[in-house]
């Protein structure tokens, strides 16, 4: 069955050679579109095979675990490559109108495809010094993303994103190393079977927080989150949007998975200090984006406060809380990268994303307006849409913790996201442009609705969906949380049954 | 032999963050490549150091011989210093970049992306 688990794998690095190889033709950005299409059939199927017969696991080179390289899907896993995989197909439609043939030639589509190879390779690997890999994959071709074109603003963003990026790999890097030296093991089953016979747990809490700070830069958590702000607002909008959805997010899906399965022997100190994480990340994302003045600066700093709410879920650690943690990523990448695409038709239509700048789209462009509406008020949490689920299954789990601060901040910070999107809202669709103009989706030509609309519609519906018929997500979140807190399933599934 | 590795790399830690707390934004790098290195140096130490007995299979044998060295960390090691390499490269490409585009390596007056408030 390894082919399952390798197609999602090989299908963007094949989409990326065919779209590099025919950047200079017209047909090159169909290639990406088509790529990604069948990219999202190999995930469905993967996740069809997951739900239906439980974790798979294939052994890579044909070495048994725990000596081979180790790729396998449980439910987390499987969900994480089926969101990866819509968020890339929307992308990729809509960098059809995004992405000028400039930035086409110098390679954007191919750039763009082993970025999602990479993300896909770290939710599915088995492995952690494979895990290392598909990170590094993932940040050089970020790289490359964000500084293509080079204006002065993107080198500058740029800058930044790679040096603190750097850093965090390198602190990644030594905790393999040092986790190695204590356990003679890398793969991730294994270690969660060696980690509870060493002797010394004392030093395996000190190579956890190691991990705890390198994928808590990555996950952009407080107070480690700088060089996002810094830098997400300056590329092109579709490489926004797919660095707002996904990149951070496997931050915290390394981070779910780490301390679920492998670092779990001191929950008492690890999972405190991370709800207090948790805690000053959503207050800090969302005050920072509250003295913030344009669309997308706004947006990076949500992300940040985003963040906050998933690692409140895995520090809380009970059944119910990773389940809202899992339902707040799946939840997150959709809505997130769906208003960085909106904020991309806003400075198409009204010339800017500078909130001072622009105006009067509510009256001049009322169909965009709605379908900003759907994403903004479900990233605050309004019901029924999708974030209020989202939300609510986290607050009730910290009341059922009796957590009742870590509950009164997620209210509060809520509060203040609608403070946000009403600000984006009133200033940008709400008050007169301030030159007097109108914008109005009529001056784009008809192919460029379609390829920007469509992605936007298409995740609009996805949200709405997700907010009017939330049982059957909440149960695939709680069944994944099940599989997370008792990875027994995962162990023998890796390790065959004489593990146990 | 792993004390006076842990010293060197203790070594290097300390000139890295040093080096990396510069404003001049090539310090970092440079500061960058050091702790790099400290960092695959931290990944051979902790494999176990072995002397003198290369992990090779003697001739009509199957499996070496118990006690040879452990040849994975280094393999580890190797990726990371190949990985690291594609990294520096492009960190040094980017600072060419930013010096040409931006006219300053310093890190404070690199406000293009987040311009200061207007005090006024």
């Amino acid at each position: 069955m390894s082919w399952l688990l390798t197609l999602p794998l090989v299908l963007p690095f094949l989409t990326a050679v065919a779209a590099f190889l025919t950047r200079e033709s017209p047909w090159g950005r169909m290639v990406s579109v088509i790529g990604n299409v069948l990219f999202l059939g190999a995930a469905v199927l993967l996740f069809s095979h997951v739900n239906d017969k439980g974790v798979i696991a294939g052994q890579m080179g044909g070495w048994p675990a725990p000596f081979g390289i180790t790729l396998v899907a449980d439910y987390l896993s499987a969900v994480m490559v089926v969101i990866t995989a819509i968020t890339a197909l929307a992308v990729s439609a809509y960098a059809l109108s995004d992405i000028n043939t400039r930035k086409e030639y110098l390679g954007y589509h191919a750039l763009f495809n082993i970025l999602i190879g990479g993300v896909t390779g770290a939710f599915i690997t088995g492995d952690l010094f494979n895990l290392y890999v598909w990170f590094e994959v993932m940040l050089i071709s970020s790289f490359g993303l964000l500084v293509l074109g080079g204006s002065r603003a993107q080198i500058d963003g740029g800058v930044k994103y790679v040096t603190l990026n750097l850093v965090s790999t390198i602190l990644f890097l030594s905790g393999v190393g040092l986790l190695y030296g204590m356990t003679g093991t890398l793969n991730l089953a294994d270690l969660a079977l060696t980690i509870p016979e060493l002797e010394n747990q004392g030093l395996v809490t000190v190579v956890a927080v190691m991990f705890m700070v390198a994928f808590g830069v990555k996950a952009a958590v407080f107070p480690l989150f700088f060089w996002l702000p810094a830098s997400y607002h300056t590329p092109a909008f579709s490489v926004s949007a797919v660095f707002a959805g996904l990149l951070t997010k496997v931050g915290v899906y390394a981070l779910i998975r780490m301390f679920t399965l492998v670092f779990d022997q001191d929950i008492g100190f690890t999972h405190t200090v991370l709800l207090w994480v948790a805690a000053l990340t959503m207050i800090t994302g969302v005050l920072g984006a509250a003295a913030q003045n344009d669309m997308r600066k706004i947006l990076s700093f949500h992300i940040v406060s985003q963040i906050g709410y998933m690692i409140m879920g895995l520090a809380l650690y009970t059944p119910l809380a990773i389940a809202g943690a899992v339902f707040y990523l799946f939840h997150h990448i959709v809505v997130k990268a769906n208003l960085f695409l909106i904020a991309g038709v806003a400075e198409r239509i009204a010339g800017s994303t500078d909130l001072g700048k622009i105006g009067g789209m509510y009256k001049t462009a009322p169909f965009l307006g709605i379908l900003f509406l759907i994403p903004a008020f479900s990233l605050a949490g309004f019901p029924p849409l999708s974030g209020f689920w989202a939300k609510y299954v986290l607050v009730a789990a910290a009341l059922e913790d009796e957590g009742w601060v870590i509950a009164g901040v997620a209210l509060l910070v809520g509060l203040l996201t609608i403070y946000s999107m009403t600000k984006i809202w009133a200033e940008a669709f709400w008050k007169a442009h301030p030159e007097g103009t109108d914008p109005t989706l009529a001056t784009l030509t008809a192919a460029e609705r379609r390829n920007l609309l469509l992605p936007i519609g298409a995740m609009a519906v996805l949200t709405l969906i997700i907010g009017f018929f939330p049982q059957p997500f909440v149960s695939f979140a709680e069944t994944a949380s099940m599989q997370l807190l008792d990875p027994a399933a995962y162990i023998v599934t890796v390790l065959g049954e004489t593990a146990k | 032999m792993e004390a006076l590795l842990a010293i060197s790399i203790g070594v290097l830690v300390a000139a890295a963050v040093y080096l990396m707390l510069a404003r001049h934004v090539l310090r970092f790098i440079f500061g960058l490549v050091l702790i790099s290195n400290a960092a695959n140096l931290t990944i051979f130490t902790a494999g176990r150091l072995t002397e003198g007995m290369p992990p090779f299979i003697e001739l009509g044998q199957v499996a070496p011989d118990p006690g040879v060295a452990n040849a994975l960390p280094q393999a580890l090691v190797l990726t990371a210093i190949v990985i690291g390499f594609g990294l520096f490269a492009f960190a040094l490409i980017l600072m060419f970049r930013t010096y040409t585009t931006l006219g300053t390596l310093d890190s404070d007056e690199m406000r293009i992306a987040e311009p200061r408030e207007d005090k006024s």
